[in-house]
């Protein structure tokens, strides 16, 4: 166990001596969301019933038992769920208009092992439909206000967990993330954002996007509490085939461990052209900081980085084409009214149902999968993925970390990127790689602008190296804290 | 090869969206531009390079994903068609076929 203890195990190691109140710690968080919520828009669903209800069951439990230690790790400990996360009881909307939004009968295996730890969702957070966008200008029900500068976005797609988390709203939240989507929000909203490795977090109950890609991550204010989620919802899951039989290491207990003498690779191309000034400064000081923790600093290449935009678009959208085939209105959420024959209703359905980013992705998905362009596009682009896949385990062989920006940019002003999809979708130049490639990633607070934009450098490691990276955010952290907080905050 | 709006009109079909003139208008450049950058894979010799197909990492691949063919408890018909904008007599009602 680490030496110092994490927030949220703080929080809950009072409540469980009775210092404070599961009810207390949950009616904070309730209060703070709801009365942020007309500046942030962050929840799409605030639970104050169910959330309450679950904290007194929390409450009475610590009450009737003699030993702290069989009180489970999160008790007590308020968190936000993304809305394309399915949690029995609440809403699903993926922040769109098509699902109606559905009540799902079953909780996601994440969501299902929060619970059994003990942690308190107190709602369910505002995102770019279906998790496609990096501003969250694509949710049917506006978009997220960064609480650093509400005329700036928060980034995308999981927007209202990072801005959640920011705002002090609650301690951790989740999100996912299938090209950048936990990672780029967090850097923009100064929180830490962990991708895992795909395969170690369970996806059955997150609603697919890209089904090779998505993976649940986790927003918090430090490494360490997030270490401490990432703890609970890790690990092989008999409903995602795709969880991967790895055993979960303690991530709390290797936090601590000296950075000395690991080797954090920095690929030079990657800080040239297309790089804010601002970020590429912040970014060289990281580096220097982590040569002054004692770790060493390497040069390597990513050659083929420079297509992952390329590759991940055919991929994603590919993907995404088919896994939104679903939404046709027979089974659940919106159907469109006055069709007189199935197909009509098929259609009518869609075009109400979705917004125009989601059917500009379906569409290209659509295009490179069809007949004629399969080969040339959708191949194409999976053969490519194999090279870049290839840069990563090469540059492993060299070092333990490749640390690279998160995003090319702080947080930028709504409608300056959306009539430009391509232009939005470079936003996610430095992040799509580990989701093509399958290894983990952390986004980590690094410095601030001159505005006094939070900027995010991002760690990438090798499969399964989620302890290693977190510890590496841990030991930037202590050393450099950010030093300021957002203007919104509880 | 630039994509036209009759291109989009046929996608558009195929993927069972109605989309109005205005947003095949809008669609057909944004979806070309996007379309000709991804051209740029082309420069790329992939003659003898595997796609990256399947399980992503090697523990991933190596996992047992199959299970004992045993009969589990289901969600029900009542549950199932909870959600169901327009159920009937235990079933999905949908407008008519043909």
């Amino acid at each position: 166990m680490s030496s110092e203890e994490t927030r949220i195990q703080r929080l809950r190691d009072r409540i469980a001596q009775g210092e404070t109140t599961a009810r207390a710690q949950t009616q904070s968080s309730l209060d703070a969301a709801e009365k942020l919520n007309d500046t942030l828009n962050a929840f799409l669903e605030i639970d104050r019933v169910g959330a309450l209800k679950r904290a007194d069951a929390i409450d009475a439990k610590i009450k009737s038992r003699a030993k702290a230690d069989e009180i489970p790790s999160l008790s007590g400990v308020p968190i936000a769920i993304k809305d394309n996360i399915c949690v029995r009881g609440m809403q699903t909307s993926c922040g769109s208009r098509i699902l109606g939004p559905y009540h799902p009968p079953y909780d996601a295996t994440a969501i299902e092992r929060l619970l059994d730890a003990g942690a308190i969702i107190i709602g369910k957070t505002n995102c770019d439909e279906f998790a496609m966008g990096s501003s969250n200008e694509n949710s049917a029900f506006g978009p997220v206000k960064n609480p650093w500068d509400t005329s700036r976005v928060p980034g995308g797609s999981s927007g209202g967990s990072a801005a959640a988390v920011a705002a002090g709203i609650v301690p951790v939240a989740l999100g996912s993330d299938t090209g950048g989507s936990v990672r780029q929000p967090a850097s923009l909203c100064g929180v830490i954002g962990l991708k895992p490795t795909y395969g170690r977090v369970s996806r059955y109950g997150l609603v697919a996007f890209g089904s090779s890609l998505d993976q649940i991550g986790v927003f918090a204010r430090s490494a360490s509490d997030a270490a401490a989620v990432l703890q609970v919802i890790a690990g092989r899951d008999r409903h995602d085939a795709t969880t991967a039989d790895v055993a979960v290491p303690d991530y709390l207990g290797e936090l601590d461990r000296d950075i000395k003498g690991q080797r954090i690779g920095v690929s030079r191309t990657l800080l040239g052209e297309g790089l804010n000034s601002e970020v590429r400064a912040s970014i060289e000081t990281a580096i220097d900081a982590y040569g002054d923790l004692g770790a060493e600093i390497v040069d390597v290449d990513l050659p083929h980085a420079k297509y992952a935009i390329a590759v991940y678009y055919m991929i994603a959208t590919a993907e995404a084409s088919s896994n939104l085939a679903r939404y046709d209105g027979v089974r659940y959420g919106f159907r469109a009214e006055e069709a007189p024959a199935l197909r009509d209703m098929y259609r009518k359905t869609r075009d109400e149902g979705f917004g125009p980013e989601v059917k500009r992705r379906i569409m290209l998905g659509t295009y490179v999968l069809s007949a004629g362009y399969y080969d040339a596009y959708y191949l194409k682009a999976q053969k490519v993925r194999t090279l870049i896949r290839q840069d990563f385990l090469q540059a492993f062989e060299k070092c333990d970390a490749v640390l690279t920006p998160t995003a090319p940019t702080p947080a930028f002003r709504f409608g300056e990127k959306v009539d430009d999809p391509l232009a939005m979708y470079l936003n996610d130049v430095y992040t799509v790689t580990a989701n093509l490639a399958g290894v983990p990633g952390i986004s980590v607070p690094c410095g601030l602008s001159s505005e006094g934009l939070p900027i995010g450098m991002q760690l990438l490691g090798p499969y399964w190296s989620e302890a290693s990276l977190l510890r590496m955010a841990h030991a930037y952290q202590q050393k450099h804290p950010l030093g300021a907080g957002p203007k919104i905050h509880a | 090869m630039p994509i036209t709006e009759s291109d989009i009109e046929k996608v558009a079909h195929l993927a069972h969206l109605e989309i109005t003139d205005e947003e095949r208008r809008i669609f057909a450049p944004q979806i070309a531009e996007i379309v000709s950058y991804v051209e740029q894979l082309s420069e790329i010799d992939t003659s003898t390079i595997a796609p990256a197909l399947g399980g992503l990492t090697p523990e991933g691949e190596r996992t047992e994903s199959s299970r004992a063919d045993e009969v589990q408890p289901s969600l029900g018909q009542q549950i199932a068609l909870e959600e169901a904008p327009d159920p009937a007599s235990g079933h999905f009602r949908v407008p008519k076929v043909l």
